[in-house]
């Protein structure tokens, strides 16, 4: 009983709620950016590498900023940081979409190629940043790093409870959410999403229905890969502060990945999912258990997407299944 | 303005060597009905692909309305006023009906106000008299409505064009009845529809001029007033219909497979088949009719294994008399069992045979598991591959050459080749000449033919009449999963036949 | 009326028919060499040095004392052994990407009998302990994904992908369990002073003298034949190949569709998890959460690079660890970040998988361009 309450008490209080969210975030970014890319019928595995991309694009943009800089302005930093974010995150997503789109290589080998290229990227950009422009130390960008950091207002520490819950996170946490609703505002109400949706599932009929493919994937990549490469952004910035650690961002690319199937491609339930799965991350530290049997509760967001793919293969709902046509390529005149 | 929608001039494509359209020219006036006729392989598809800019002709000239185009890509084929509705529809079967027929296109804004959509689409379908749920998800709905949001799809985007690719193959007759009514109301209201078909009735009863293709070619054009069901065969084919198919008498027919109120039903439960009873006898040729998807190719792979039934199916060795209930097994079981058969399906490479294999490998469809070691048998298939080669003249650079990449009849020649090599007692083959050229076609029936003499029990499924009744000894014909009628191949007529097809429902 | 301007499109791509070898091969070399120059560029960009020598420091690097051509060549032996055991099941075209986990439960395997058995077992028995129980943990570990793919056609790429994540965790619960000092976290070396269960200490190097991977490279190397002659000689392989083209035609040919699925995702699973015996006793002596690093993800590009020709794969295995420890080394030499190799092998994936689109395709300029046919 008493191990019971301990949980209870942990899991039901703030800062848990806070935590998880801050992990989540991350992965909702993620998630949000591979399932427009999945909706194209494109299985980008090159994700996790583009948010390690994204990342370190930000991170150095920023940087590059701040050192030329006497007095750094935060909020330009932050105009930096999501300006090379968004441009290296862009080169992840085009790398991919070339090679699989026009150029037909196979989607699963050049996606995980390109988690090894990304992830390596990341790192190598990271750990050899100082070297590589002279400057000295470790790359750090603490005025943009405060900036992305920077609560709501007022509203975050003047409202209790209810502020700490919805109030005490950077901004980055609200455009997640945002883009979240937008992008599942865009599927289901509008043409392009429509568009988008039978380019997944139908290449070959939404090709006779005039919709140009490839320029529909590519554009579904391409911004899905800068919505994940965000994500990255949000882990350097907001979680570790304006700083790079060698594979800190570790498997949350792949989670992020794994969301997508728990959320049955739709953005709006990665939001929640995302929150969850967050919960799930950092579950094990509210658990009275021995160190070990931690690490045996970390399987906990794996084993749930294993989990939620049995169930939704074995209830072949039609509405819930992945794109049907996600990993072919297409190629019009194929006989 | 001109009087023509459309001109072709000189068009040709080519896949890798062969030639799909070779310098074919068309024209289709406005407010006319043309039938673009032609056996299959003809070209029908690939010529009317690049109107609809699927493809890309490899030469030619495309006019519309007399001004010279291209056609790159559907946009551009609707832009022009071209549309196409295609055997297999290019619906999204995950939307609805609206979705599906508002799909690609420019609105007024970029957000679907689905109110205003559904009231636009209700104007057209009302003015044509179309019976469509807009809302009905495309999974949920019957071929012959798929094939009504096609259309309104198309007309919805201003089509003044419309290209039907075999529009009846799957239709009922009261479908199809009701399909040409409509399309005679389009024709009224000055729009140009090309429909492409094989079937003379329907040609003669609905079209106002007639195009030939032949073999890729352009043959001619002639009035539909003018023209007869057998001159139109004549430009077909090619020459005189008098096919002169050999049928050898049936020698001591003996009972080879009795089948006992078979009933089989498809993945979405409806009965594909409904309690068919007839015999095959060794010996003789049992032919087998219908329109398509009246339950021919659940048939065959029921008694093949392939496919779950219920009822009988008792096969009897001829020689020994021995007897086996098939019900139940699978294809390994049969084989297991003793029960020699063999089987030639519809859809080749995509079942019976491997395409990226050589011949050796297809050979070993049937053979691999011969012998004790886990190691493969390499020299028998090679042997017989060379033996079929050379029997029946496949043209292949190599035997190892993989057989995705040859020719249709080559690659018929090879499956049919490797399922007589099994010696079958029973030998079921699925629109056996399907694609091929005349030639192939008649040493297929000359193989067909000396099995039967060998006493073997062949069910033939096609779809050419004609060849149904010269080569036959029997007809069963299906209709909606129902036996119609078995008749006496050398006593009916085609008339017959044809009506027993379109038998629906009545006392069947 | 914009399309009903006439223009020409500017380039069309039409299916290639074959192609000699010697093109393709020619394609290939090409596309290595372009890679390798924007890879000179790149470095020299960061380094500022000649990538002249840059790339002598790379050989250097990989090859260049005796120590690391074996480092080298054990390394390339691993890759290739992960690449021959997901080919069978990648054939079939189940998208096995959780070579990862099945590696790390094999290598748990080894690490556990190594531990429990070290002491009391005979070297012999130790030893086939040892594999039995890594083959079946990453048969298992394979089997469990193949089950629902054959029953209920689960997605097997986003199933074993997440097997991966809950291996690693397992890996990580033992290396607390089993760890060396408390609070470390790490298991440390195995059986440091009995050296039971170590390949290069067992009775079988007395035969082959002080090259401690010679086994490891004999092992694998048999693996390659052994696979190769499986894949195109036996009828499991045969049934593979079928079932790989047509699942209709696999019936048809009265192929237990889902039994060959199990049969051979099990097999897969199973060489990995040998792979883990390979690390586990063969070189690292430990085990730890990046025993498979990654190599499960590479081995699927040199499968699918070698068109699943096993002995294609010795090279392209080669190749790319050459250039990683290559890599690895001009690293340390610049004082750059080790991850260097990476983004060096990713560069080069790049360029070899763009290239085969040269090799499957043909692009005509203008509409009325001639084909060459």
């Amino acid at each position: 009983m008493s191990f019971l309450w301990s949980v209870f008490k942990g899991i039901f209080s703030v800062t848990f709620v806070q935590k998880a969210i801050t992990q989540g975030v991350p992965m909702l970014f993620g998630a949000t950016g591979e399932i427009i890319t999945e909706k194209s019928g494109n299985l980008n595995l090159g994700i996790p590498g583009i948010m390690y991309m994204g990342a370190i694009g930000g991170l150095a943009g920023a940087f590059l900023y701040e050192n030329g800089n006497e007095a750094p302005n935060g909020f330009l930093g932050i105009l930096c940081a999501i300006f090379f974010c968004l441009l290296f995150s862009l080169l992840g997503a085009m790398i991919y979409s070339v090679l699989t789109i026009t150029l037909r290589a196979n989607q699963n080998v050049t996606g995980l190629a390109l988690t090894t290229f990304g992830v390596g990227f990341g790192n190598f950009l990271g750990g050899s940043f100082s070297k590589i422009t002279g400057t000295a130390g470790q790359i750090t960008v603490y005025n943009t790093g405060q900036a992305f950091r920077a609560k709501i207002p007022y509203l975050s520490d003047h409202l209790g409870i209810v502020g700490s819950l919805f109030f005490s996170y950077g901004f980055l946490t609200y455009l997640s959410i945002i883009i979240a609703l937008l992008a599942t505002w865009f599927l289901l109400r509008t043409r392009a999403g429509l568009n988008l949706r039978a380019v997944g599932e139908n290449a070959a009929a939404a090709d006779a229905a005039s919709i140009n493919v490839t320029k529909y994937k590519y554009l579904a990549t391409c911004i899905g890969g800068m919505i994940s490469g965000l994500g990255g952004l949000y882990f350097v910035m907001e979680y570790l502060g304006g700083t790079w650690q060698n594979n800190g961002f570790g498997d949350r690319g792949w989670l992020a990945v794994a969301l997508v199937i728990f959320a049955l491609w739709k953005p709006a339930r990665a939001i929640w999912g995302s929150f969850l799965f967050g919960g799930l991350y950092i579950l094990f530290a509210y658990v009275p258990l021995s160190q070990s049997m931690q690490e045996i509760f970390k399987m906990l967001p794996y084993a749930v997407t294993i989990l939620v793919l049995v169930i939704s293969s074995l209830q072949r709902k039609k509405e819930n299944q992945p794109p049907a046509s996600l990993g072919l390529p297409y190629f019009r005149e194929e006989r | 303005m001109t009087e023509n929608a459309i001109e072709l001039k000189g068009i040709c494509k080519y896949f890798g060597i062969v030639a799909a359209n070779e310098d074919v020219s068309l024209t289709v006036r406005k407010g006319e009905i043309l039938s673009l006729l032609g056996e299959n392989g003809s070209g029908k598809t690939t010529l009317m692909n690049m109107l609809s800019g699927i493809y890309y002709p490899d030469s030619g000239q495309i006019f519309v309305d007399g001004k010279e185009v291209t056609i790159r890509s559907p946009k551009d084929a609707y832009a022009l006023g071209i549309g196409m509705i295609h055997q297999h529809f290019k619906l999204i079967d995950l939307f609805t009906a609206a979705e599906n027929i508002i799909l690609g296109m420019d609105g007024k804004s970029p957000v679907i106000n689905m109110k205003e959509v559904l009231e636009d689409i209700s104007k057209l379908t009302d003015r044509y008299g179309f019976q469509l749920d807009l809302n009905k998800k495309v999974y949920d709905m019957s071929v012959s409505e798929k094939q009504t949001v096609e259309i309104v799809k198309m007309l919805y985007r201003g089509a003044n064009l419309l290209i039907l690719d075999e529009p009846t193959a799957v239709l009922t007759p009261q479908e199809t009845d009701h399909l040409f009514e409509v399309l005679r109301k389009m024709r009224e209201d000055g729009k140009a529809i090309i429909i492409i078909t094989h079937k003379l009735h329907e040609v003669l009863a609905i079209s106002d001029r007639v195009s030939i293709l032949r073999k890729g070619r352009y043959i001619g054009t002639v009035d539909t007033k003018d023209a007869t069901a057998l001159s139109l065969t004549e430009m077909m084919v090619g020459e005189k219909v008098a096919l002169n198919i050999d049928r050898p008498e049936p020698k001591h027919p003996k009972k080879c497979l009795e089948v006992k109120n078979l009933t089989c039903r498809n993945k979405y439960g409806v009965k594909a088949l409904d309690s068919v009873s007839f015999t095959a006898m060794g010996g003789e040729i049992l032919g087998i009719a219908g329109i398509a998807g009246s339950g021919q190719k659940e048939l065959l792979e029921t008694i093949a294994g392939l496919q779950d039934g219920e009822g009988s199916i008792l096969f009897t060795d001829p020689d020994s008399g021995k007897e086996e209930e098939l019900i139940g097994m699978d294809p390994l079981k049969i084989q297991k069992m003793g029960v020699s058969l063999a089987f030639v399906p519809e859809d080749r490479l995509g079942m019976g045979l491997v395409g990226d294999m050589g011949m050796p490998g297809n050979m070993m469809v049937r053979s691999y598991r011969s012998g004790h070691s886990a190691l493969l048998e390499q020299k028998k298939p090679r042997e017989l591959s060379e033996q079929i080669k050379n029997d029946l003249g496949v043209i292949t650079p190599s035997i190892h050459y993989p057989v995705r990449r040859l020719s249709g009849g080559n690659v018929q020649k090879i499956l049919v080749g490797r399922e007589i090599a099994n010696t079958p007692k029973l030998l079921m083959t699925a629109y056996a000449v399907r694609g091929l050229d005349i030639n192939t076609s008649y040493s297929i029936y000359h193989l067909l033919n000396e099995q039967k003499e060998q006493g073997v029990a062949v069910i033939y499924v096609g779809e050419d009449l004609d060849v149904l009744l010269e080569l036959s000894d029997r007809i069963l014909v299906l209709c909606g999963g129902k036996i119609s009628g078995i008749v006496d191949a050398r006593t009916t007529t085609k008339e017959e036949v044809g009506l027993l097809m379109t038998k629906h429902g009545e006392e069947a | 009326m914009e399309a009903n301007k006439h223009k020409e499109p500017f380039v069309r791509i039409v299916k290639r028919d074959r192609i000699p070898l010697w093109i393709a091969l020619l394609i290939r070399l090409a596309a290595i060499l372009l890679s390798l120059v924007v890879c000179a560029l790149l470095i020299y960009l960061i380094t500022h040095s000649n990538p002249i020598q840059v790339y002598r420091s790379m050989v250097d690097g990989a090859v260049g004392t005796g120590r690391r051509t074996w480092n080298t060549l054990r390394d390339t032996m691993i890759l290739l052994a992960i690449a021959l055991a997901i080919t069978p099941a990648f054939k079939m075209r189940f998208w096995n990407i959780g070579a990862e986990g099945q590696i790390l439960v094999g290598g748990i395997a080894t690490a556990a009998v190594m531990r429990c058995c070290g002491d009391s077992l005979p070297t012999a028995l130790l030893f086939l302990a040892m594999i039995a129980a890594s083959l079946a943990a990453g048969l298992i570990w394979g089997l469990i994904p193949a089950v629902f793919k054959a029953h209920w056609n689960t997605n097997e790429t986003l199933f074993t992908l997440m097997m991966n994540y809950i291996a690693i965790q397992l890996t990580a619960f033992f290396s607390i369990v089993w760890e060396a000092k408390k609070g470390s976290g790490t298991i440390g070396t195995i059986n440091q002073k009995t050296q039971a269960g170590w390949i290069s200490t067992s009775f079988l190097s007395d035969i082959f003298g002080n090259f401690n991977y010679s086994i490891n490279l004999i092992i694998v190397l048999s693996i390659t034949v052994a696979m190769f002659i499986y894949l195109k000689y036996t009828k499991h392989g045969y049934e593979i190949a079928v079932v790989g083209n047509s699942e209709n035609t696999a019936r048809y040919a009265g192929i237990n569709v889902k039994r060959a699925i199990m049969r051979t995702v099990a097999l897969s699973g199973a060489i990995c998890g040998f792979t883990g015996f390979l690390l586990v006793s063969g070189s690292s002596h430990t085990i730890s959460t990046s025993t498979a690093g990654g190599r499960g993800f590479t081995a699927i590009i040199v499968s699918w690079l070698a068109k699943f020709n096993p002995f294609v794969m010795i090279l392209i295995s080669f190749f790319l660890v050459f250039m990683g420890n290559g890599a690895t080394q001009i690293a340390s030499e610049f004082q750059l970040n080790e991850s260097a190799s990476e983004v060096i092998i990713g560069i080069i994936l790049f360029f070899i998988l763009g290239s085969e689109f040269f090799i499957n395709f043909r692009l005509i300029f203008g509409k009325h361009g001639k084909e060459a046919r």
